[in-house]
């Protein structure tokens, strides 16, 4: 029993995470941000410096040119591209399609379970839908795309339909369950590490500002807000490396710790924005600060491809009425 | 990340399991915190002892097992699985112990370990007092030098004092010197509760059961040898044992899983009455007993690694005790009207609502968190 990151995975991590800091600064996540609107694909910040790194490809099987990777290997990265705020559809395509998808040449984007906006959909080059039980893989010049705009704009929202046989099967319902699942996990670790980010530039922020003579911070209204921020990221984070466990080698109840990894993060990262925001005062609330970067992407994910209700009642489904394991 | 036991891990698991399963009471036994409830109880803890499960990470020549935390976290998993009786033996084990071993001398880890082993002898916290509680380096009573007797006669009041009623002995901080500094004049004095000049009398707790004591000393004696570690150092010493408290060994994540398996049990016998509302919160503390769970994990890997417990622990405290006021709350509003009655639920709530309070209150360990753990100012 060993329940720990291993130091190849901590370093791989900390790679990932210096190229986000050096390749998206917020100027450049603004950037896309001006670019919501436009229908062209747009250059993501970040991702050909991440692509050299194997990180893109991590999970991808090494015959398919990948670095055959699992979840519970990549989750560390994962948690630094959350950090960064790394926008695109990173989650989409290394922990959904990675493994499913042959072609490396390829971007990929993903809508499965209840999600019904892909992210990046005009950006990428095939979409990974499920169509009833099976995991499908979509052209996107087979997809009809009706673009939306998210409260996160750096995310190029689109609904996704598209004609009957236009999607082509790739696997079962145990595949579409599997790929359902590494997704969630995937972006419950996104969650974890914008939950600290804002932790972190809170923590700093009430350092500094000073009201009535003293930091802000030495409050205790404010520090202990920012002390169940810190208790909700530190009981989340194990279940998201459970969970990846489980994706990896667990099987049977692969979606219920799954579930219980994103609903957790889920609500982990929205206490963070809330009490982020509420520490910052007004300046959080401006267009200008940083921070709605971060909140606005913990608003979206938390409740793409389910939010916390959603992924609750599925473990409910299971642990209360019995039914078998997603 | 490996997450399977070994066999040997899976073998002492089985062995802890057939031995709960044999000797386990099957009807609950009285409070223990009454006094028919506490004997009842040491009865249990004897029967535990001569099994060697008692203390099962204790060196064996103190009746442990040499058991590692991987073993000690599967006996606390079992442990709560079988629904075994309550530990009153917990205070000595989980909370005195930790001390003795890194700060006692030789000898007295030999006079005290075996006898709290086997619940031959019983230990009570002496921390608080009247006037304090959260601001513990606030107390006042004293130990006072016997120069001629060649030992300290004590003097004040303790309050607050979990089985003081019923147990033997208490270990407690005394003021040894009035001109130090509030956190430097205090010692962490063994005191036997039989001898003269000590007065203990016991008080009702919320559930009316007579779990708390109030410990008068007025000028009782002890000897050199039951100041553990130095004179001066008792601030210290209760410190660096108060992750043992708040963190894991006091409250072992088996005795959540079960308490959320219970509450599943009582869910599918009354789920006809339970509204959507119930069925999300009780989804959210079936998850926190997990995340508890496992967060645990990545705290026994770095304890196996030779970490200590530090102020993470705070962490922890404020997790668990919430979470089992959520799990109760919970089985309220499964109950419906039978919520009323004075059952294992009801005396689970009160108990539930107790954990906020001790062990240093919620609103102390969020200070702690903020202040050592992110670093904001005081
Ligand atoms: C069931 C139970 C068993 C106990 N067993 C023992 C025992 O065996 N031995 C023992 O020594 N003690 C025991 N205690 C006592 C326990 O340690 C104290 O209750 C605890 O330390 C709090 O002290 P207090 O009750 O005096 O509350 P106070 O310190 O008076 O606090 C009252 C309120 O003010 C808040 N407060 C105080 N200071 C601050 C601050 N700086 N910032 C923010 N809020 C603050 C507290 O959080 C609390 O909400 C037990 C208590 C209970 C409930």
């Amino acid at each position: 029993m060993r329940f720990a990151w291993t130091e190849v995975q901590e370093s791989f991590a900390a790679a990932v995470g210096a190229v986000c800091a050096r390749e998206c600064p917020p100027e450049r996540l603004r950037a896309l941000w001006d670019a919501a609107e436009t229908a062209q694909p747009v250059e993501l910040p970040g991702w050909a410096a991440l692509a050299d790194q194997g990180l893109l490809d991590a999970l991808a099987p090494t015959e398919h040119g990948g670095l055959g990777l699992d979840a519970v290997d990549v989750i560390p990265a994962a948690v630094a591209t959350g950090r960064a705020a790394l926008p695109g559809p990173f989650v989409e395509h290394a922990f959904v399609a990675g493994p499913v998808l042959a072609d490396r040449g390829v971007r990929a984007s993903a809508a499965l379970g209840p999600a019904p906006f892909a992210a990046h959909a005009a950006d990428v080059d095939v979409l990974v839908v499920g169509a009833g039980d099976r995991l499908c893989l979509l052209d996107r010049a087979g997809a009809r795309l009706e673009r939306c705009r998210s409260v996160d704009r750096s995310r190029r929202l689109a609904r996704v339909r598209w004609d009957p046989g236009a999607p082509r099967p790739v696997g079962g319902p145990a595949e579409l369950a599997a790929a359902f699942d590494r997704g969630i996990v995937g972006f419950a670790a996104q969650l974890l590490g914008l939950a600290e980010a804002m932790l972190e530039r809170t923590c700093e922020y009430v350092r500094e500002r000073h009201q009535f003579g003293v930091p802000v911070g030495s409050f205790q209204a404010v520090k202990h807000k920012l002390a169940d921020v810190r208790v909700a990221i530190e009981f989340a984070a194990p279940l998201v490396a459970r969970a990846g466990w489980a994706v990896t080698h667990d099987g049977e109840r692969a979606g219920v710790w799954a579930s219980m990894a994103k609903a957790a993060a889920a609500d982990a990262a929205e206490l963070a924005a809330r009490h982020a925001l509420q520490c910052h005062g007004a300046i959080g609330y401006s267009w200008e600060h940083d921070l709605h970067l971060w909140m606005k992407r913990a608003w979206a994910l938390s409740r793409a491809w389910g939010d916390a209700a959603w992924h609750r009642e599925r473990v409910a489904r299971v642990v209360l009425d019995g039914e078998d394991g997603p | 990340m490996d997450l399977t036991w070994s066999p040997r891990e899976e073998a002492f698991r089985s062995e802890v399991r057939e031995w709960l399963a044999r000797n386990v009471p099957a009807e609950p036994l009285p409070s223990g915190d009454t006094r028919e409830g506490f004997a009842a109880h040491l009865e249990w803890e004897r029967r535990l002892h001569e099994a060697h499960l008692s203390v099962v990470s204790w060196p064996v020549r103190y009746g442990g097992r040499d058991a590692g935390p991987w073993e000690w976290l599967i006996f606390e998993e079992e442990y709560h699985r079988a629904g075994a009786p309550q530990r009153v033996t917990q205070n000595g084990i989980f909370l005195l112990a930790p001390a003795l071993f890194e700060f006692g001398t030789p000898a007295q880890q030999d006079r005290y370990l075996p006898p709290m082993a086997s619940g031959a002898e019983t230990w009570c916290q002496g921390w608080s007092e009247p006037e304090a509680g959260s601001d513990l380096a606030a107390i006042r009573a004293r130990a006072v030098r016997d120069e001629a007797g060649g030992g300290w006669r004590l003097f004040g009041q303790k309050t607050w004092t979990t089985r003081g009623a019923f147990c033997t002995h208490l270990f407690g901080l005394f003021r040894t010197d009035p001109t130090a500094g509030r956190h430097r004049g205090l010692t962490y004095f063994l005191v036997p509760l039989g001898i003269d000049g000590v007065t203990v009398r016991g008080f009702g707790r919320l559930d009316g059961d007579e779990g708390f004591a109030d410990v008068f000393f007025d000028g009782a004696f002890v000897t050199d040898d039951a100041v553990l570690g130095e004179v001066g150092e008792g601030w210290r010493i209760a410190m660096a044992t108060a992750s043992s408290e708040r963190g894991l060994t006091l409250r072992s994540p088996g005795r959540f899983l079960a308490a959320a398996t219970r509450l599943v049990e009582l869910w599918r016998r009354r789920r006809g009455d339970a509204g959507p509302a119930t069925r999300d919160a009780l989804v959210r503390a079936v998850i926190a007993a997990e995340a508890y769970a496992a967060q645990t994990l990545a705290v026994v890997t770095r304890s196996a690694a030779g970490a200590r417990p530090g102020v993470e622990a705070s962490l922890a405290k404020v997790f668990w005790s919430e979470l089992d006021v959520v799990i109760h709350e919970v089985a309220r509003d499964l109950l419906g009207p039978e919520a009323e009655l004075d059952d294992v639920w009801a005396r689970g709530h009160q108990f539930a609502l107790a954990g906020p309070i001790y062990a240093g209150t919620n609103e102390i360990q969020r200070n702690v968190i903020a202040e050592r753990l992110l670093g904001l100012p005081r």
